[in-house]
């Protein structure tokens, strides 16, 4: 069972060949046989996953079952969970258990999926390889029968080695910079970040509120697009969340793909990208001339100024949004506090990693009197620049097609030291988070036995084109199919 | 040397919504400590702000009560700061671009003048918890009911000169919130809270000296004491050549103290940036032209129209227009008492007495408008004399009995004006006091004579059981006495 899609695993509820129960507890049994070697989770919900299961049954015996009734997945430990502790990665969170459900948690539950538990993430979403989540380093499924330790890539590191492991069919992730892309592509699986605003942020706990956004992670581009069609819509709990029809997503999935009209940025195919990177990227554009899509190259002038101004806008907003962990109503305090300061700084300084410490710093001096214009002013003219990049290349193309990641997954502690190299891993994904816009990973191929990830990118609310895309490589090729030893 | 007092106030207005600005919880005062504070307000982890369109409704509203530009695009800004009754660590405020722009509102002053004060702008902002530091043995409680109560900060330019003129301001501007509906006024919850900005230059300076802030000052009066105060300190500052420092003060009413709060250099920096989680708001002309449409009368247009339609003076006029309640509650005793300037008196005598002893506000009063217009018809047309009244109103107010006109008859406080049976008695008193009457009769100042006459008028009251109209009394001794 373990191998099956999400749409398989649905086919078999319906037939009665096995009942939602029966299949939360054959996942949850492997899942705690297996996951020792990944860490890929922080929680295992044993006794919700077998409740929200044995409502499926009932749902399904009362004629109200949807795709997703009785199917087991996981979530990012980021999306609030009633009565499941969410930690979001942090010792500030370790024994946080919400009163209440995100809006995207809320969803899955009244479409009848049974979530297994919380996956494993960088702490608070700020990392690119899993290692600064408090819970420990999850190792990528890949490269394992050779004795190395890789990283799944971050922050939703937990969600894609969990996928490509089969411990579930699907998990949920967040993408601020890369978060959902870079893992997909680092473990051979296919993630989608959505347009800002398609999916409610809502009980997702904030990183970086004008780039985060949540998106589907799962082995295919079809059962991306069964995430999308429970995840996407207008929440009014979210105040920039868009309030536009959602479509089926699945319904455009086999639309041929004659006259796609593909781009590739010039910047995107530098001197960054190892060339067997590049080589496996190309063939992949190849498959897609293949299938009646014709290709040019474009320029995208202002995407070298991404990542700088990423981390401007990203920290200045972390730095706010993490002010609210302070000791006073939830969350990690320090021991006795000798005063007020003293609660702060140490509940602070204790509670968090230095990851999340650097870039609080980081954004209170970008926002600091004298300093502001300088940095957060210009970043947000340089986000405006890049936003218009695309926009111009749109018009002449139907989507973008880049690697995701410079070089495929790295040793675990390689990049620990030397933040500024860690933060080049999204080189190619932060982009489009500054501009809004969607974007996938797909699995592309193998260097060195390990997976590589072709980045489509689409213009605004294009996920459905985007996901059709995703599904025609995929019946033609199948990298995604491709199972770590 | 002469100084010119120069004063800034900035107003916090708590706006009079349901719910509060950014969640669905309600702003009752009042209640349990933080049974009023939902996930939002409690700022935990992933929630996120939904704006409450009633606070811009009413932010509008202000803006064109105070003749001012409306803020067609603004935007939320965090203003960050870490205190514990402040759940976010930062509080949702607007700074570059605020609802409501330049405005001005004018204050008539005691000399029959009137000023103009020029308002900088209002901004929509979120209210902070309230941090409990009795009774819980040396640790801090906290209240979050308040957190995210809609507020706008009023902040006007350095226009005043006096106390008088500051506190006429802000007393204006109490009377302009109540009148639109928008805030409750009442000061002894917090709904109106002022913060002082006063500097002192030599008179005629054209540069403005340093400024201190005065905050959170809740009534008229410690805002007027407060002032004298400051500007007090400030000139023994400075004429003992010293200088002043720009700081935040803190003003103990109770033993007129005020001490430094923080200086300048100790000031947060606050690190604004627009949040991210809210949307610029846009208004629309239609949005302008309903929250027009919803405006109420206002002070200055009611003062006008109670000289006018009731023949008031000015300074009736004035108390009278000024509070919105107070001003329906005069025109509703006037629709059952004709008499405006009886019922004036009565409202700004011993209604506004009573109230004013058991700190009740109008809304509050035992007494209702159709009651007391009653009474005064019944004054008006001699049925009580004022003494009585006075009776029917302790009648009124205890509870005692809700009609006027039962409680008249039921205290026997109905006046005789029969002159035939007024007459006789006057006869009979007289007919017992022949000294008096003879001493009156010689008697030719005729201040000492009319001072005389009330020696008659205690056994008259007598002889009637206080029920005799005293006009008529006097006006027939008078004639009896000379004839």
């Amino acid at each position: 069972m373990h191998n099956k899609s999400v749409a398989e695993l649905s086919k078999e509820l319906d037939s009665g060949k096995i009942s939602s129960v029966e299949l939360a507890q054959q996942f949850l049994d492997r899942l705690k046989q297996e996951d020792g070697k990944y860490n890929s989770f922080i929680t295992i919900s044993d006794e919700q996953a077998l409740a929200e299961a044995k409502s499926a049954d009932e749902m399904r015996a009362a004629g109200k079952a949807t795709v997703w009734t009785g199917v087991p997945f996981a979530h990012k430990d980021i999306f609030c969970t009633n009565g499941v502790r969410t930690s979001c990665g942090s010792k500030m969170l370790e024994n946080f258990v919400p009163p209440y459900d995100a809006t995207v948690t809320e969803k899955f539950k009244a479409a009848g999926a049974v979530c297994l538990g919380k996956t494993n993430m960088d702490e608070f979403a700020m990392g690119s390889s899993n290692e600064s989540s408090f819970f420990g380093a999850v190792t990528n499924p890949w490269g394992l029968s050779n004795g190395e330790k890789r990283v799944p890539g971050g922050s939703s590191g937990g969600s894609a080695a969990a996928v490509a492991a089969r411990l579930v069919p699907a998990a949920t992730g967040t993408d601020t910079g890369g978060s959902i892309r870079q893992p997909a592509a680092l473990c051979g699986i296919t993630g989608l970040k959505p347009t800002y605003g398609r999916v409610s942020r809502y009980g997702m706990i904030a990183f970086a509120s004008s780039l985060d956004q949540g998106g589907p992670m799962a082995r295919s581009a079809e059962d991306a697009a069964l995430m999308m069609n429970v995840m996407a819509g207008f929440d009014p709990k979210d105040s920039t969340c868009i309030d536009r029809d959602v479509p089926d997503y699945t319904a455009t999935l086999n639309e041929p793909l004659k006259g796609l009209r593909i781009g590739l940025p010039k910047e995107y195919f530098s001197d960054q990208l190892s060339p067997a990177m590049e080589a496996q990227v190309r063939n992949a554009v190849r498959e897609y001339e293949k299938l009646g899509a014709t290709v040019k190259d474009v320029s995208l002038p202002n995407a070298k100024l991404a990542i700088a101004a990423y981390y401007v806008i990203a920290p200045a907003e972390a730095s706010a949004n993490l002010s609210r962990f302070d000791g006073v109503r939830y969350g990690y305090r320090c021991a006795d506090p000798k005063d007020l300061m003293d609660m702060y700084t140490r509940t602070r300084a204790e509670g968090f990693g230095n990851e999340v410490k650097r870039r609080i710093l980081v954004g209170s001096y970008a926002l600091s009197a004298g300093y502001f214009d300088a940095y957060y002013l210009k970043a947000q003219k340089v986000r405006r620049l890049i936003q218009q990049d695309f926009i111009n290349a749109f018009k002449d193309v139907d989507v973008l097609m880049s690697p995701v990641t410079p070089s495929p997954a790295f040793i675990q502690g390689e990049k620990t030291t030397d933040p500024v190299s860690m933060y080049l891993e999204d080189v190619f994904t932060i982009a489009i988070n500054l501009a809004g816009i969607p974007a996938m990973s797909v699995p592309a191929g193998f260097v060195d036995g390990l997976p590589v990830g072709l980045q489509i990118i689409g213009d605004y609310f294009s996920e459905a084109r985007l996901l059709n895309a995703a599904h025609q490589f995929q019946q033609v090729t199948d990298w995604h199919q491709r199972e770590p030893q | 040397m002469q100084w010119d007092i120069v004063i800034g106030l900035e107003i916090h207005v708590q706006l009079a919504t349901k719910t509060k600005i950014f969640s669905g919880s309600s702003t009752a005062f009042g209640a349990e400590p933080n049974t009023q504070a939902n996930a939002v307000d409690l700022a935990m982890p992933g929630t996120l702000p939904v704006p409450n369109e009633q606070a811009f409704r009413y932010a509008v509203m202000f803006g064109l009560a105070t003749n001012a530009e409306i803020g067609r695009r603004s935007m939320f800004e965090r203003k960050n700061y870490f205190y514990p009754d402040l759940p976010k660590g930062y509080q949702t405020t607007q700074l570059a671009q605020p609802i409501v722009g330049p405005g001005h509102v004018d204050i008539d002053l005691a000399d029959g003048s009137t000023k103009r004060v020029r308002i900088h702008h209002a901004h929509l902002e979120e209210d902070a918890g309230k941090s409990l530091h009795e009774d819980y043995h040396g640790m801090s409680g906290i209240d979050l009911n308040r957190a995210g109560t809609p507020l706008i900060e009023v902040v006007t330019e350095p226009d005043m000169n006096t106390a008088e003129e500051a506190v006429a301001f802000a007393k204006k501007l109490h009377s302009l919130v109540t009148s639109l509906g928008i805030c409750d006024g009442d000061m002894s919850q917090g709904s109106m809270r002022f913060d002082v900005n006063i500097s002192l230059k030599p008179k005629g300076s054209e540069t403005l000296g340093t400024r201190t802030e005065t905050k959170n000052l809740n009534s008229f009066r410690f805002m007027e004491q407060a002032i004298a105060h400051e500007v007090e300190r400030q000139m023994d500052i400075l004429e003992d050549g010293g200088t002043i420092t720009q700081e935040t003060r803190l003003y103990n009413g109770d033993r007129d103290e005020s001490r430094s709060m923080r200086s300048k250099e100790e000031a947060n920096d606050y690190r604004y940036f627009p949040c991210p989680d809210l949307l610029p708001v846009e208004i629309d002309d239609a949005f302008i032209e309903d929250a027009r449409a919803r405006l109420p009368e206002l002070p200055d247009a009611r003062k006008a129209r109670f000289k006018e339609q009731y023949g008031l003076n000015d300074y009736d006029a004035g108390v009278l227009s000024g509070d919105a309640r107070l001003a329906a509650f005069f025109e509703e005793t006037l629709e059952h008492g004709k008499d405006a300037k009886l019922a004036a008196n009565w409202i700004q005598g011993e209604f506004s007495a009573r109230l004013n002893a058991e700190e009740k506000s109008v809304a509050e009063s035992p007494i209702s408008g159709a009651q007391l217009g009653a009474l005064v018809t019944r004054i008006a047309d001699n049925t009580v004399s004022s003494a009585g009244a006075k009776k029917v109103f302790e009648a009124l107010w205890s509870g005692e009995n809700d009609n006027v006109d039962a409680i008249i008859d039921a205290k026997g406080l109905k006046q005789v004006s029969d002159t035939g049976a007024l007459e006789s008695m006057v006869d009979e008193v007289l007919a017992g006091m022949p000294d008096q009457v003879a001493q009156y009769q010689s008697e030719d100042d005729p201040k000492k004579r009319k001072k005389m006459l009330g020696g008659f008028m205690g056994p008259l009251m007598k002889a009637s059981k206080g029920q005799g109209n005293p006009k008529l009394f006097n006006e027939i001794l008078v004639r009896k006495l000379a004839g």
